[in-house]
């Protein structure tokens, strides 16, 4: 048995080293300031299909990328690591994408790709944080889907056995496949980049990064592994009314920097007691009130 | 979120050495497998390409895994259960990471299923895996036997055996036992050879590091009733056919996640590898050189580690109302570190190089008979890297204790608690001038290098080459030093009396090391200006050094050497 699975993934600013100009003064992230990174927890979903593809001898994993050309890298970084090929979405038509416009054009993609099994990504995205993109694109595609897994146990018999990481510990859920998954952060790191993979994909690219020069081109071109799929609206037939700006209603109304003054957490017993000491605290120091 | 490749430019520096353009060219065969392979290089360019991306996922596992699980591999250990080692978790995951990663087999042919590096990007890796945990180097660096696999096997066995330790398998070299450490023309494990021609050994071996490997080169006695090296010969034994239980493993004071094991051979069945009696005098003096390079690469990996604990340490530490880095007795001790700690990868490229040379030309040789031109350089190298690895071991594992020493004085009073990393340092450092050969026989293999003038003979090519007005200075003094080493070999090897040879051999051999490591560092400087630092913390402190020498045999009359022999 093999599974065809499609791996979300993004590129994301690294958020997690900001210096003082990460954010511009229109209070949007200054993408240019922040080194581009594999969102983190696409790279744990990136590590469950590699699992389940090693635990299936002919597995397929695909990666799916909306984003400009450069975002191919996400794509390399996935061949270094196992992938069997990627596709990068990219189209100025999306730019402006609010979570709606995202699942929609990514959906629209996976309709594209259209032999799958399991459609995996990260739990959310460090830059946005929202966690609706997974949720929604299942939506759009009339798929069930298993949120915050930790742990994709198997895939027999039609059905996914994924370990789920909920507030209060862990459940074992059961699924129909095809299927969406969202994985959790506290699942396993992804493996390495593989030595071999990395000299062998390291010229992998999607068309418009060797488009200038003849000599990349011709090369990519004689080899079918290392070309990357770069699909517009076109390709993944995209009502260009449910794209970019035009297909997302969330508008941003304001953007406030906000320091965080705590310096720990504190664990509040759960007693009328306890509470009410909180309450009073809090008055006290004029949090509420 | 660490990587140890990246965050060492110095590393770059080496790997990018104006040989290694030739180097590569023969490895590669001027890159003809560049159609067969699709992670062969296709130029020079190419090649460094791909080693510095290796190396790139080399320092991020040594940064974000190995680094990360070294104390608590220090702290927990491997064990035995049911005559089976059992590694502590972390080195689990180590290993886990590193097969993943496919960095084994790393200089094997690609035919067999490796990367076909050269020795220097590998001994890189080594030098960047020893920084983060020197005991895991010690189970990863162990995919060296299969170096010798390659060299000496016959092509089945390398098919059989090869592509398994490329795959992830571990080796061990099953060389010491008991009454056979220094000695190894001692060893008795028995080889018996049965009526269809097979072996089978029988006996203990001791001190065997990964004893429980899952491929083993063993050292045996094949030749009944023989008593010397010439009886002993070299066997492959795969643990998949049974027979060799891990009686116990040594508790020991450092490199505690590589376990040490005492093994027991019950008619554990056994490969002949090459020809009988050509075990020890051949081919484990060929296993030992290379992992006589592996020590060196632990070393200065050591030495690495333990002069940026200390720098973080006297930068962050304050005393008296400023940090303890800006007390002249302070710097002083951390640029002394930094200096050894350069020239000690300096030579240990150059000798990875020279290593690479003669044994690239090895291999072709196999292939197609060399160009006289080709042989000459074949043998010119291979003469310059049997100097230079004693020299090498012997240099590079003296300075990793010193400066793990240091590192430890750096950090005071606390240096001495278990809170820090230094004191695994130090514990872990300790072995680097013992095993592969103390540093006393690491003396008696390079000494002939002092009497034949092999030293001397670099030492002149390099001083030939230009430098540039700066350097000429420090290069006056470099020369000054030369002559005094000169003079000192000129003034023992005029005493014919063996015991005082023997006596200065260690003195002679420190000298000689000091200029090399002197030149190697101002040749380094030249394409890099960031070692001139270095260069004359270093040249001042090898002056010194010489100095004390020279002194020292100038003014020792032979027939004091009595005062040194102990009798009674």
């Amino acid at each position: 048995m093999s599974l065809n699975i499609i791996v979300l993934a993004k590129q994301v600013p690294d958020t997690r080293n900001v210096g003082k100009d990460a954010m511009k003064a229109d209070g949007t992230v200054n993408r240019a300031a922040l080194p581009a990174i594999f969102n983190p927890e696409d790279l744990n979903a990136l590590e469950q299909a590699l699992k389940l593809k090693d635990m299936y001898p002919g597995t397929k994993v695909t990666i799916l990328t909306m984003g400009p050309a450069r975002a191919a890298e996400i794509i390399r970084e996935g061949l270094y690591r196992g992938a069997d090929g990627g596709v990068v979405l990219s189209d100025r038509a999306f730019a402006g994408s609010d979570t709606l416009a995202t699942s929609y054009a990514l959906s629209a993609a996976v309709k594209k790709i259209g032999d799958y099994d399991l459609i995996i990504g990260g739990r959310q995205a460090i830059d946005g944080d929202t966690a609706q993109v997974g949720p929604q694109i299942a939506e759009k595609l009339g798929l069930p889907q298993v949120t915050y897994a930790e742990d994709i146990i198997k895939a027999e018999n039609g059905k996914v056995t994924v370990k789920r990481r909920i507030e209060s510990g862990v459940e074992t859920v059961e699924a129909p496949y095809p299927l969406v998954v969202t994985v959790n952060g506290s699942a396993d790191e992804c493996r390495p980049r593989n030595a071999k993979a990395v000299m062998k994909y390291k010229r992998a690219a999607v068309p418009s990064e060797v488009a200038a020069d003849e000599d990349k081109k011709a090369f990519v071109e004689a080899r079918p592994y290392l070309q990357i799929g770069e699909w517009n609206t076109q390709t993944v037939e995209a009502d260009l009314a449910q794209c970019g700006l035009a297909g997302s209603p969330t508008k941003v109304k304001q953007i406030e920097n906000v320091v965080f003054t705590a310096k720990e957490a504190r664990n509040i017993e759960n007693t009328d007691e306890a509470l009410e000491n909180l309450i009073v605290e809090l008055i006290a120091n004029h949090t509420i009130g | 979120m660490a990587n140890f490749y990246t965050d060492n430019p110095d590393l770059k520096h080496y790997l990018t050495h104006p040989m290694m353009e030739k180097i590569v060219a023969l490895k590669e065969r001027d890159f003809a497998e560049a159609d067969t392979y699709d992670y062969a290089p296709r130029d020079y360019a190419d090649a460094i390409d791909n080693y510095d991306r290796v190396l790139e996922i080399v320092g991020e596992i040594c940064g974000d895994i190995v680094a990360e699980n070294a104390e608590d591999v220090d702290h927990n250990g491997p064990k035995v259960e049911n005559s089976r080692v059992i590694y502590a978790e972390g080195t689990q995951k180590n290993l886990e990471a590193t097969r993943k990663a496919g960095l084994m087999g790393m200089a094997m042919p690609r035919r067999l299923g490796g990367l076909n590096f050269p020795i220097t990007p590998y001994i890189m890796a080594a030098d960047i895996v020893s920084r983060a945990d020197a005991g895991f180097e010690n189970l990863w660096g162990l995919q060296d036997c299969a170096e010798t696999i390659y060299e000496f096997a016959d092509d089945d066995q390398k098919k059989r055996y090869i592509p398994r330790v490329c795959a992830g398998e571990t080796m061990s070299m099953d060389l010491t036992e008991p009454d056979a450490g220094s000695d190894l023309q001692s060893v008795m494990l028995k080889a018996s050879q049965k009526e269809d021609g097979s072996w089978v050994l029988n006996g203990v071996k001791r001190f065997i590091t990964n004893g429980d490997a899952d491929i083993h080169l063993v050292l045996a006695r094949s030749e009944e009733g023989s008593h010397d090296g010439r009886g002993l010969s070299m066997f492959i034994y795969d643990k998949r056919n049974g027979g060799v239980n891990v009686r116990r493993i040594e508790n020991k004071m450092g490199i505690k996640g590589s376990p040490t094991c005492e093994l027991t051979y019950k008619d554990a069945p056994a490969e002949l590898v090459g020809s009988r009696r050509l075990g020890l005098i051949k081919y484990v003096m060929a296993l030992m050189n290379g992992a006589r390079l592996g020590i060196a690469a632990q070393s200065v990996g050591l030495s690495e580690i333990a002069y940026r604990e200390a720098l973080a340490y006297a930068k962050d530490r304050k005393q008296f109302g400023k940090a303890i880095i800006e007390f002249p007795a302070v710097s002083e001790i951390i640029s002394v570190m930094k200096a050894k700690l350069d020239a000690s990868r300096a030579l240990l490229y150059a000798c990875a190089r020279f290593v690479d040379m003669y044994k690239i030309y090895d291999d072709i040789a196999k292939e197609r008979p060399l160009t006289p031109e080709e042989k000459k350089e074949q043998k010119y190298y291979s003469k310059l890297a049997d100097a230079f690895t004693p020299m090498a071991k012997g240099m590079t594992s003296e300075f990793a204790n010193q400066n793990a020493y240091d590192c430890i004085q750096i950090h005071g009073g606390s240096g001495f608690m278990k809170d820090y990393a230094c004191e695994r340092v130090y514990r872990d450092a300790r072995i680097t001038s013992i095993y592969e050969g103390t540093t006393q026989l690491q003396v008696v293999a390079a000494i002939r290098h002092v009497t034949t003038g092999t030293y001397l003979n670099k030492i002149r090519e390099m001083e030939a080459e230009q430098v540039c007005p700066e350097d000429e200075a420090i290069k006056n003094t470099l020369v000054y030093m030369t002559q005094q080493y000169a003079n000192a070999v000129e003034c023992v090897m005029g005493v014919k009396d063996s015991n005082y040879q023997d006596f200065m051999a260690r003195r002679l051999v420190e000298m000689a090391g000091h200029i090399i490591m002197g030149y190697l560092l101002l040749e380094d400087t030249q394409r890099n200006a960031s070692f001139r630092k270095s260069l004359h913390v270093y040249v001042k402190y090898g002056q010194a050094e010489v100095a004390k020498h020279a002194d020292f045999i100038g003014n020792f009359r032979p027939e004091e050497i009595e005062n040194y022999l102990i009798k009674d």
